[in-house]
């Protein structure tokens, strides 16, 4: 799950991790209220207004402007709020910004990189710095490997005090800045672990002329497998920046995400439905989604995945690929019949059954009386699903 | 022969008693395999479905000197269910469960490696290990499989399925098949299987699926290179994802350009590994090289 960038700065406040003054509001005259509030409380002029979307290069999208003053902060609110933001991360479409963070400006010495993301290779959290901050670290990790500091964690010590100060004293930091810094992975570890997160970053994290170190953007995300332990994480859900298919499916507890095709695929499993995606652009398809139905599917999770799969305008054909193991093949046809009563059928769609119940399956759908193409392996299907999408008949 | 499991392993369940555990427990007795009790904490003393259900797995391991573990425990209890299958001694621990908290899992690791313990996770997150006609441990259906040639290893679970019934229906049949699951943070990798599918005498080729996602292919890729004389054919899942997504498993997202298809592919074929072009080829791919 992800979240904001004003969450998650309250989240690391929470653990002592400094960040910037700052407040977020949902309209102008919130907007113009906090820059008061901000200016009041730091005795400076001088504020940042920050659009929250989830997603990055806000800066050189145009979200993110320094103002002076808090009229100026109301003026330029007012363009913001409203406004859809167009970042090499968002897609050409852009987000539609709601929600601003009205944040203190800092003197900043230098700009830096920290993150923290749990490492496959070692099973371990492992702590990443750069002098690169504010650029992306898939850049710097491609053209100046050695620029990346890395530090892995043992989770039985957590973040030792040694490993913060290599990264602190390798980013060339002295004096009270280093110290600092050192405190500040420190902290910023311990959040990680006690918020169960999949991958904190900080970019750039600032040095100020004072030599504090802060956070001034962080960027947090949660694993999602372990929300159920903090229930108070809960509320920080921002709906509106999910895909309503995807928010919908979740509520069915299936795997979906939208993609730009237009060949709808249900499958049984993760990598089977990456595998099923693949091999209908490999016969000249679009697979228009990712869906996984899991394993232990019912009849209702299959009819609300058929449904989903049906409301998005562009699916030009449905290929359904199933191959049961714990999933039977007959809850599956149930579940596609009971579907195409509901919302019917527009669109061509091809059925490929395998595994448990494969009998049974097939013979439900044969006298379900619905113009269903039965497939005889996956590579069939898919060749059949793409010819009829493109509405020359299965071949 | 054949690795992992055979016709002597004695399996328990952990979770046997629960929905999913009870299921799978049946199936497995089915299938042949010697399934010979449960652990529930609470219900030691019972038997459930004609399976005695002890308490703690120490005592299961006394009374029925089971060898392998497969766990159905939920995920808020599955990190500390192969704890204490490796605390108490077991050989194989096979966790099915999907959906662990993945810095549980971190812990978990980190508990295993400071341990005594020299026996071998599978998953979680997997679909189990299977030696046809000998041994089933997890939730894959026992009829698609044969005893026969090819070793599969894969980081999926229904693609493993595709590939044992290709496999079967082109008389090749399977030594073992070995799913290592689809999270980032797991037992068995690829290069641990292939090593022991190396050295069993009879398996002959190996079978194996990769997906998008960290770097266990190209590491497989490194090691059949530089160690491996028995040949191998690959498939990579998703190569039309795009970056930044996951797809169902925790594991699989393209992050930063890393991990793609395209970049596994390369990897594996410099290791002269067949690649299937589509996963309807897996069984075709690897026939011409037995």
């Amino acid at each position: 799950m992800k979240i904001h960038e004003y969450q998650a700065k309250e989240i690391l406040r929470r653990f002592q991790v400094p960040v910037p003054k700052g407040v977020p509001c949902f309209s102008v005259d919130e907007a113009e209220a906090a820059a008061k509030q901000v200016i009041g409380e730091t005795g400076q002029e001088v504020v940042v207004v920050k659009a929250q979307i989830h997603a990055g290069g806000r800066g050189k999208g145009g979200g993110v402007k320094v103002v002076k003053g808090a009229a100026a902060a109301r003026e330029t609110a007012q363009k913001l709020l409203g406004m859809t933001l167009v970042t090499h991360q968002t897609g050409p479409s852009g987000k539609l910004v709601k929600r601003l963070l009205i944040e203190q400006g800092v003197a900043i010495a230098r700009e830096l990189y920290f993150s923290l993301v749990v490492d496959r290779g070692t099973g371990r959290v492992i702590a990443m710095a750069s002098q690169e901050g504010g650029m992306e670290i898939e850049e710097v990790a491609a053209t100046h490997p050695e620029k990346i500091l890395r530090e892995i964690v043992d989770p039985v010590t957590g973040l030792a005090g040694f490993q913060a100060r290599n990264l602190a004293y390798g980013l060339a930091l002295t004096g009270p800045a280093a110290k600092n810094a050192a405190e500040f992975f420190v902290r910023l570890y311990k959040a990680f672990v006690e918020m169960d997160a999949a991958m904190v970053e900080i970019n750039p994290l600032v040095v100020t002329k004072d030599g504090d170190v802060m956070a001034l953007d962080a960027k947090v995300e949660f694993d999602d497998n372990a929300l159920y332990r903090h229930k108070d994480l809960d509320g920080l859900r921002d709906l509106e920046e999910e895909d309503p298919a995807e928010t919908e499916a979740k509520r069915y507890d299936l795997s979906f995400i939208k993609l730009e095709g237009d060949i709808g695929c249900m499958v049984n499993g993760a990598g089977l439905a990456m595998a099923t995606m693949d091999t209908v652009k490999y016969f000249g398809g679009q697979p228009a989604n990712f869906l996984d139905v899991g394993g232990g599917a019912t009849t209702e999770k299959v009819t609300a995945a058929f449904k989903i799969i049906t409301s998005d305008p562009a699916v030009k054909g449905i290929f359904v690929n199933i191959f049961g193991g714990i999933m039977k093949c007959d809850t599956i046809a149930e579940g596609v019949i009971a579907a195409v009563k509901q919302v019917g059928l527009k669109v061509p769609l091809v059925v490929r059954l395998e595994g448990t119940n494969v009998e049974l399956g097939k013979k439900l759908l044969a006298s379900s009386g619905l113009a269903v193409t039965s497939a005889d392996d996956m590579a069939d299907g898919a060749k059949k699903i793409v010819s009829l999408a493109a509405g020359k008949g299965a071949r | 022969m054949s690795i992992l499991v055979g016709k002597n392993t004695k399996v328990i369940v952990q979770g046997l008693t629960g929905s999913a555990g009870t299921f799978h427990a049946k199936q497995m007795r089915e299938y042949g395999t010697q399934v010979v009790g449960g652990v529930t904490p609470g219900k030691g003393g019972t038997t459930h479905e004609g399976f005695p259900i002890f308490d703690t797995v120490e005592q299961a391991v006394a009374k029925t000197g089971a060898d392998a573990t497969v766990i159905y425990v939920p995920p808020p209890g599955a990190a500390d269910a192969i704890l204490e299958a490796a605390a108490a001694g077991i050989a194989v621990v096979v966790c099915i469960t999907e959906g662990i908290p993945t810095l549980d899992m971190v812990r978990a690791k980190r508990s295993l490696l400071g341990s005594d313990w020299k026996g071998k996770l599978i998953g979680p997150n997997c679909p189990g290990v299977i030696t046809p006609g000998e041994c089933k441990i997890g939730i894959m259906p026992g009829y698609i499989h044969k005893p026969g040639r090819v070793g599969v290893v894969s980081r999926s679970g229904t693609l493993t399925y595709e590939a044992a019934h290709q496999l079967t229906a082109l008389g090749l049949g399977q030594t073992t098949c070995v799913g290592i699951g689809g999270d980032p943070v797991k037992g068995m990798d690829f290069v641990d299987v292939l090593a022991m599918f190396e050295q069993d005498p009879k398996t002959e080729a190996v079978l194996m699926i990769g997906e998008i996602g960290g770097a266990s292919e190209e590491l497989a890729a490194k090691f059949v290179k530089e160690h491996m004389k028995k040949p191998v054919a690959a498939f990579i899942a998703g190569q039309t994802a795009p970056p930044g997504k996951r797809m169902g498993h925790a594991g699989a997202i393209i992050s930063g350009g890393k991990g793609t298809a395209a970049e596994k592919i390369a990897a594996l074929k410099d290791a002269r590994i067949a690649i299937a072009p589509t996963p309807a080829d897996l069984g075709k791919t690897i026939a011409p090289l037995l």
